[in-house]
């Protein structure tokens, strides 16, 4: 397949490029710089970086201050703290005032592996997801990490972006468009939209090509931006295909799955089957297995395509 | 500083406080108590301290002010339309639907006002935030935090209070409002704080301990705070809670509550004006 890239090690090439650009960027981090790779940025910029220790509330206020004196501070950690401790912080210090802070967390969802369920976030999209203000980003790969972060940078307001430790096949092309609030379509098809996110984009599209062999023909949308939520995209996925996989390494509650069915039932309701890790903890294994594990497998979307496309019409 | 100064700037404190009163009383709604043991080191700071520009309340060149007790907003507010960042009538709106002046300080929608808070415990990181901007600015602006003694039971505050040492901003200034008392009762009995000068002076900071209501004191510590170079200055200020008016002073029981029309007359009284209703 495609090159393997971690949107991790993506984020913290742009990060340094970026610095390199815009003296008003800073990065905060709380003792995981060598982990969220802005340990590169760290390195190039000293004086612009902050390691903040393990203090992942002081962090988030401390950029939102950072932000208020006219700077653009990029905080990393662990999505499992940077939404789960700090989450009253993002709140209150970064979304209330629209503060321009950009959250950028790694080690999103089960792939973070051995760690286990204490590490892995499957809940921080739906959090986000629930904040006002708050824009909420989850790139496919590695080249649609970089055009995110530079994205992120240039909007003004707070910014949720989740990236994962693993390499990751790279599914977008260089001319793939980015932008905020759009979702493209990487594969065409007739009789059901898988609609994606992450990682999962990749495991969509390898279920589409098994799909083509049994004769079923599966669009594939990708949604780098779960909030706002393309709702052309989604309405148009509806009617021209009648059924919805919704795919996320995450939750099935609140996250992707949840916006795409909030939308789509007021709106045009179709067959539609949520993907996800069904409403339960993450376990220690290897990323690999723990996909396979929580149903996270090009199969499982198999199965799921086959389930709508046989209540279509009913 | 001379004693004349000072006079004046009393006389504004006290003006300050039949605002804070009769704001209150009008919205029926707000923190009374807090607000009374925090003006007169609000009046140093916006009426003798700080620089700042009530008709360009984004100069660069300020002086920052955090809120970080944000329930004590009606004594920002009033220091605010004082200044004339805003009318002084829009003072009657507080807290009404459709008001810029919101319950707990919010930057979005009040001039002047830098950062939104109100959620304890958050403020002081955000005016470490800002510290460390200006720093890497070069710039000469200073940023004041308040704080008042329960909100230090939050964590944040000395996650807030580590960084500032560890970071060394001098440029940084808090003052925390020892009125002792808190919603449930006295401080010390709900979850003792004390000795607050201690705990600050080993997370690296000057300290400096005096009586927030003394208005040649308070001026007096934010200069030597500013002098201080290397580490952040905290000014530990003993007040009471409710000052001024005689039947707010030091009862829990008026941290969230707004003077009634009964009671509007006998505070003005206190505070030495004319009953106006």
């Amino acid at each position: 397949m495609s090159t393997m890239i971690a949107t991790r090690d993506a984020y913290g090439q742009t990060l340094a490029e970026l610095g390199e650009e815009n003296k008003n960027i800073v990065v905060l981090d709380a003792d995981l710089s060598g982990s969220t790779k802005t340990s590169i940025f760290a390195k190039k910029f000293p004086e612009r970086f902050f390691n903040m220790g393990i203090a992942e509330a002081n962090m988030v206020g401390t950029a939102a201050g950072l932000a208020a004196a006219g700077k653009i501070p990029f905080v990393s950690t662990f999505a499992i703290f940077a939404v789960g401790r700090a989450w009253e912080q993002v709140r209150q210090s970064a979304a209330y005032p629209k503060a321009n802070v950009k959250i950028v967390a790694t080690h999103g969802g089960v792939t973070v592996g051995e760690d286990g369920g204490s590490h892995q976030s499957v809940e921080d999209i739906a959090i986000m997801r629930a904040v006002p203000n708050m824009t909420v980003i989850v790139p496919a790969d590695g080249p649609e990490t970089a055009k995110a972060i530079r994205a992120a940078a240039a909007y003004k307001g707070p910014v949720y972006v989740r990236l994962g430790r693993n390499k990751v096949p790279t599914v977008t092309a260089e001319e793939t468009p980015f932008e905020i609030g759009k979702g493209v379509q990487l594969a065409d098809g007739t009789d059901l939209t898988f609609v994606t996110t992450g990682l999962m984009t990749a495991q969509a599209l390898a279920a589409a090509e098994t799909l083509k062999g049994e004769g079923i023909s599966a669009r594939v949308v990708h949604l780098a931006t779960v909030k706002p939520l393309d709702g052309d995209i989604l309405l148009k996925a509806a009617r021209e295909t009648g059924a919805i996989v919704t795919a996320e390494e995450h939750s099935i509650v609140g996250g992707l799955g949840g916006a795409v069915a909030e939308f789509l039932g007021e709106n045009s309701p179709v067959p539609l089957k949520r993907v996800g890790v069904n409403d339960r903890f993450g376990t220690s294994g290897k990323a690999e297995e723990l996909l396979k594990y929580f149903g996270l497998m090009p199969a499982d979307l198999v199965e799921a395509a086959r389930g709508v496309v046989a209540r279509k019409g009913k | 500083m001379d004693s004349e100064k000072i006079a004046q700037l009393q006389e504004k404190a006290r003006q300050l406080r039949v605002d804070i009163v009769k704001t209150l009383h009008k919205s029926q709604s707000g923190h009374t108590g807090g607000s009374l043991s925090a003006i007169d080191m609000v009046t140093a700071l916006y009426f003798q301290v700080m620089k700042h520009n009530p008709a360009d309340p984004a100069w660069p060149g300020r002086d920052r002010f955090v809120l970080c007790k944000g329930h004590a907003a009606p004594a920002l507010y009033v220091a605010l339309a004082e200044a004339g960042y805003f009318p002084k009538e829009d003072l009657m709106t507080l807290r009404r639907l459709g008001s810029h002046l919101q319950g707990h300080p919010d930057s979005k929608q009040t001039p002047g006002v830098e950062v939104c808070t109100g959620s304890l415990g958050q403020g002081l990181s955000m005016a470490n935030g800002m510290a460390l901007g200006l720093r890497l600015d070069g710039s000469s602006s200073r940023v004041y935090a308040m704080l008042g003694d329960g909100e230090l039971q939050e964590g944040q505050v000395w996650e807030a209070a580590m960084a500032a040492g560890h970071y060394k901003l001098d440029n940084l200034c808090a003052l925390v409002d020892v009125n002792r008392l808190q919603i449930d009762g006295e401080v010390a009995k709900v979850m003792a704080v004390e000795p607050v000068t201690d705990k600050f002076r080993a997370f690296g900071w000057n300290v400096i301990d005096i009586d927030g209501h003394d208005m040649g004191a308070i001026v007096a510590a934010l200069g030597q705070a500013a002098g201080a170079k290397g580490k952040p200055t905290v000014i530990v200020a003993r007040t009471v809670k409710g000052k001024g008016v005689s039947f707010f002073e030091n009862k829990a029981s008026y941290h969230g509550v707004a003077p009634s029309d009964e009671e509007l007359p006998k505070a003005m009284e206190c505070l030495g004006e004319q009953c106006y209703l």
